[in-house]
């Protein structure tokens, strides 16, 4: 590949932040000082293009050492990694953590979205940009969801340096917000992952079980409680075997779609195409969401094995973990679980002396909702704009590198474990007949006690209402997130399984449960929804790239009308929506009118 | 004699279009056969030398069986799909993308989309006044093509076109997201400052005429572009030993752009710079 380079160079520290990642150039045809031996022989070629995959890790190494990407810096990025300076480019700017103009050390993310937004986020947004102006040193920016929903309003402070340092605050005041941002060492630390459980220490529980017993950092401790007993009972069954379990417990993707996780696992198991791959989507990114974080943060060890156990299952050596940008400590927690389980033989060349090699990479997102999509995802990991890819052919067949992969939600993974250790009868009693198992529903808003709770399929929508605690004049309670739907409150009925919800003519999702009162207007709740879609929109295909746009218009226009002042942007926003629905390339645009539209017909906004 | 491969004979695909049975060899989109059946499905995205990016979502049809619709320039044709391409909910697709697009971007100079806005009943007026458009200026920035992504609609074709589906210079990218996502080479600079070899072959793929000779460019803001005027003359280029074919665009015995047929079997429309833009010679009077 003959690349142009500009002369811009790095500056000593954007050259350590980049080295530090990819070790120190070889030769000059990676970024080194020329020598003679350069001039005899052409390094680069196939190799140094097969590494394109680290170009999402080097952004990060320089964003998180300087706060933003200069040209000297992807410029020399590119030279190490043989990638033209414009794919870089346009990689860097598709990632709201990336900056490539200069700012502030310091970026000051605070949440604007829905939770949040009913939480006050709006008065601790002015307060915040009042007291840190330009000159302060911290660059503040409204952020889409942080997933920390169970303690709104929340904010996350990330100070650029060697190490990185983050903060969050939340709940967060502007006192504590400023705190964490000017100094986020000495911040208070943050409340446990058992805090966002209210069912802590419940013996009834499954999934949440080891969430506040173990120590997150021990694999003794988890070993103590049960830990590693479902991967050895896979060395037993056999990989066939544990993927016939699997599909007899009537396991179901947890992320929102719902796939039967045994066929999927099936389907790559027999692909003759090698290698296979293992990624587990921690991209948790819809708002309202936070089950992913607390179940990295509160067992990580948990997710290891399971991942383990799904490799082995599917023939996959190797895993990737895509886990949100803006989750430090479940990042954090992670790789000393992977570093841990590697160091004990967990991991590595002979998984319990088992003779299966497996071995687990973590991966940073870098603020993109739609990286949550499996293709999007695919392309985020192999170093190129997260843009969802057009299917067929499906991920079992081409997915990851373009080979055979298997992708699945944590959620999903972490149930595996129940199913190998109290077997696939056991399991399948749980729920319904339809939605088996347990699940972990995000409950927020105007509830008493938010957080995470754990209940089998089956449960009433308004018995997880009453177990949060929910407040007086609930207004409207929203399933599934933004890409979800809105129920009323007399709704309470509703059954929680994916097919008692579709029934009801909404959706479970990703098991989103966000409570209303009346004090924040509706318009403003389905304003904020449109703009976060016209955000986080790719922009690859125009019924999304510019549906979007046009409905946040009409939205914006009918804010304060209502009746026949309304109901011309309506039409048009039902038109559009129908498109985006039909035409759009992915879920993200075929979903993003269904919460505005419940709205609409459920909750007769405008009226 | 030029002697085109043939390949292995392929197997034919039946499957019915609008009810009716058709056959397709193995391998072809829903497009060709809808095209070799005489049906016709717009397309702008979709490039005759490039692989599908299906991103403009005007050539959706319905096919029995999807949830969704799907783009007939990319989906393969299956044994026994029914595939239905005039349904009212095709055609209200094709009516909001044509209006979303017409809505936000200059398509003064974009073929035949005037006669899709008409059949298709779309009116790109009813989002306001206010609606937001690109608002682009034109990058001239060069002596050989002009940029104008006031007329873009993002459909990727030159970014492949100038990667690895043909020229390999990579100088172009997506960059930015969503509605600000735009074509930009890197840190958004002038194309004299990136890796630009000015081959030209973007230009060649440009559907809607963003990417344009200075020549036309200049002719068309002092009114003097007449392509009725225009003949095309078909020639072998002179420099080097390959002999790409050129197409030169004649209007008032000058030449006003040069492009290349893409059914040449070995260059596929592409040009080098020395062919696309050095021509100037042949004018020159004095």
């Amino acid at each position: 590949m003959d690349l142009h380079f500009g002369d811009s160079k790095p500056t000593d520290d954007e050259r350590a932040a980049v080295d530090a990642l990819l070790g120190a150039p070889e030769s000059s045809w990676e970024g080194a000082d020329r020598s003679d031996a350069d001039l005899r022989w052409a390094r680069g070629g196939r190799e140094a293009r097969d590494r394109r995959d680290l170009l999402l890790p080097g952004l990060h190494a320089i964003n998180d050492r300087i706060g933003w990407i200069s040209e000297g810096a992807l410029d020399y990025l590119c030279r190490r990694l043989t990638v033209p300076p414009a794919d870089a480019y346009g990689v860097a700017t598709f990632y709201a953590m990336f900056s490539v103009k200069p700012r502030p050390a310091t970026v000051l993310h605070v949440c604007t979205d829905l939770a949040c937004a009913a939480a006050g986020a709006p008065g601790l947004c002015a307060g915040i940009e009042a007291r840190l102006g330009p000159g302060s040193g911290v660059s503040v920016e409204r952020s889409p969801c942080l997933g920390l929903c169970e303690r709104a309003p929340a904010a996350l402070a990330i100070k650029a340096g060697d190490p990185v340092r983050t903060a969050v605050s939340a709940p967060a005041t502007v006192e504590a917000a400023v705190l964490a941002a000017s100094a986020p060492d000495s911040a208070p630390e943050e409340p446990p992952a058992a805090m966002a459980v209210p069912q802590a220490g419940d013996p009834s529980l499954t999934l949440l079980r080891r969430v506040g017993a173990v120590d997150p950092s021990s694999l003794d401790d988890y070993r103590a409680h049960g830990g590693y007993t479902a991967l050895r009972r896979a060395f037993a069954l056999g990989p066939a075997g544990v993927i016939r379990e699997v599909t007899d417990s009537g396991l179901v993707g947890r992320g929102g779609a719902a796939f039967p996780t045994g066929r999927k696992w099936q389907a790559t198991a027999s692909q003759p195409d090698r290698p296979h791959y293992l990624v587990c989507n921690a991209d948790e990114s819809e708002p309202g969401t936070f089950k992913d974080r607390v179940i990295m943060e509160g067992d990580p060890y948990a997710l290891v094995e399971a991942m383990t156990i799904a490799a082995y299952a599917t023939g996959a050596h190797r895993g990737y973990v895509y886990l949100r940008g803006e989750y430090p400590r479940a990042i954090h927690r992670m790789q000393h679980a992977v570093d841990q389980a590697r160091a004990r033989g967990l991991l590595g060349d002979d998984v319990l002396g088992q003779g299966y090699a497996f071995d687990i990479e973590i991966r940073r997102g870098a603020g993109a909702y739609i990286c949550g999509e499996e293709t999007a995802l695919f392309n985020s990991i192999e170093g190129y704009r997260g843009e969802p890819r057009s299917k067929p052919p499906f991920p079992v067949e081409k997915g990851l590198f373009g080979r055979p992969t298997v992708e699945n939600n944590v959620e999903t993974l972490v149930n595996v474990l129940p199913i190998l250790t109290m077997g696939a009868p056991a399991y399948a009693a749980i729920g319904t007949g339809r939605s088996t198992g347990p699940k972990l529903f995000c409950v927020s808003g105007s509830v008493d006690r938010p957080g995470i709770y754990e209940l089998p399929f089956g449960a009433t929508l308004g018995e997880l209402l009453d177990a949060a605690g929910v407040r007086e004049r609930l207004r409207a309670v929203l399933l599934g997130g933004a890409a979800g739907g809105f129920v009323r409150p007399d709704e309470r009925d509703i059954p929680l399984t994916f097919e008692g919800t579709r029934e009801a003519g909404t959706t479970l999702g990703s098991g989103v449960v966000m409570a209303f009162d009346d004090t924040v207007p509706l318009p403003r709740l389905l304003l904020r929804i449109a703009e976060f879609f016209r955000d986080e929109s790719c922009g690859q295909c125009v019924p999304c790239r510019v549906g979007t746009v046009r409905q946040e218009e009409a939205l914006h226009r009918i804010a304060e009308r209502t009746g026949a002042a309304a109901a011309d942007d309506i039409a048009l926003l039902r038109e559009v929506g129908r498109a985006m629905r039909d035409a759009s390339i992915c879920g993200l645009g075929q979903t993003a009118w269904n919460a505005v539209e419940s709205a609409i017909d459920r909750l007769g906004a405008y009226e | 004699m030029t002697v085109t491969p043939l390949g292995i004979p392929r197997r034919l695909l039946e499957f019915t279009i609008d009810g009716e049975p058709v056959r397709a060899p193995e391998g072809s989109t829903i497009l060709d056969a809808c095209r070799a059946a005489g049906k016709d499905v717009p397309t702008l995205c979709q490039g005759d030398t490039l692989t599908p990016k299906n991103a403009c979502r005007v050539c959706v049809v319905e096919v029995e069986g999807s949830r969704t619709l799907v783009p007939a320039c990319s989906r393969r044709a299956e044994p026994g799909m029914e595939v239905r391409t005039d349904t009212e909910r095709a055609r209200h697709s094709r009516k909001i993308v044509l209006e979303l697009l017409a809505s936000s971007v200059d398509l003064s100079t974009t073929p035949q989309v005037a006669e899709w806005i008409k059949e298709y009943e779309a009116k790109p007026d009813r989002f306001g006044p206010d609606a937001a458009r690109l608002n682009e200026e034109p990058k001239v920035d060069n002596d050989l093509y002009v940029r104008d992504y006031d007329k873009c609609i993002l459909c990727y074709k030159c970014v492949d076109a100038c990667g690895d589906q043909w020229q390999n210079t990579f100088a172009i990218s997506v960059s930015g997201r969503g509605f600000d996502a735009r074509i930009a080479v890197e840190h958004d600079a002038p194309l004299t400052d990136s890796a630009c070899v000015y081959c030209g072959n973007c230009i060649e793929v440009c559907p809607t005429g963003a990417l344009s000779f200075k020549s036309e460019f200049d002719m068309r803001a002092a009114g003097t572009w007449d392509r009725s005027a225009q003949t095309e003359t078909t020639t072998v280029c002179a420099y080097c030993g390959v002999g790409c074919n050129l197409t030169l665009h004649v209007q008032d015995n000058e030449i006003v752009k040069v492009t290349s047929p893409h059914d040449n079997p070995v260059t596929h429309g592409n040009l080098c710079i020395k062919g696309r833009f050095g021509y100037q010679h042949v004018q020159n009077r004095d």
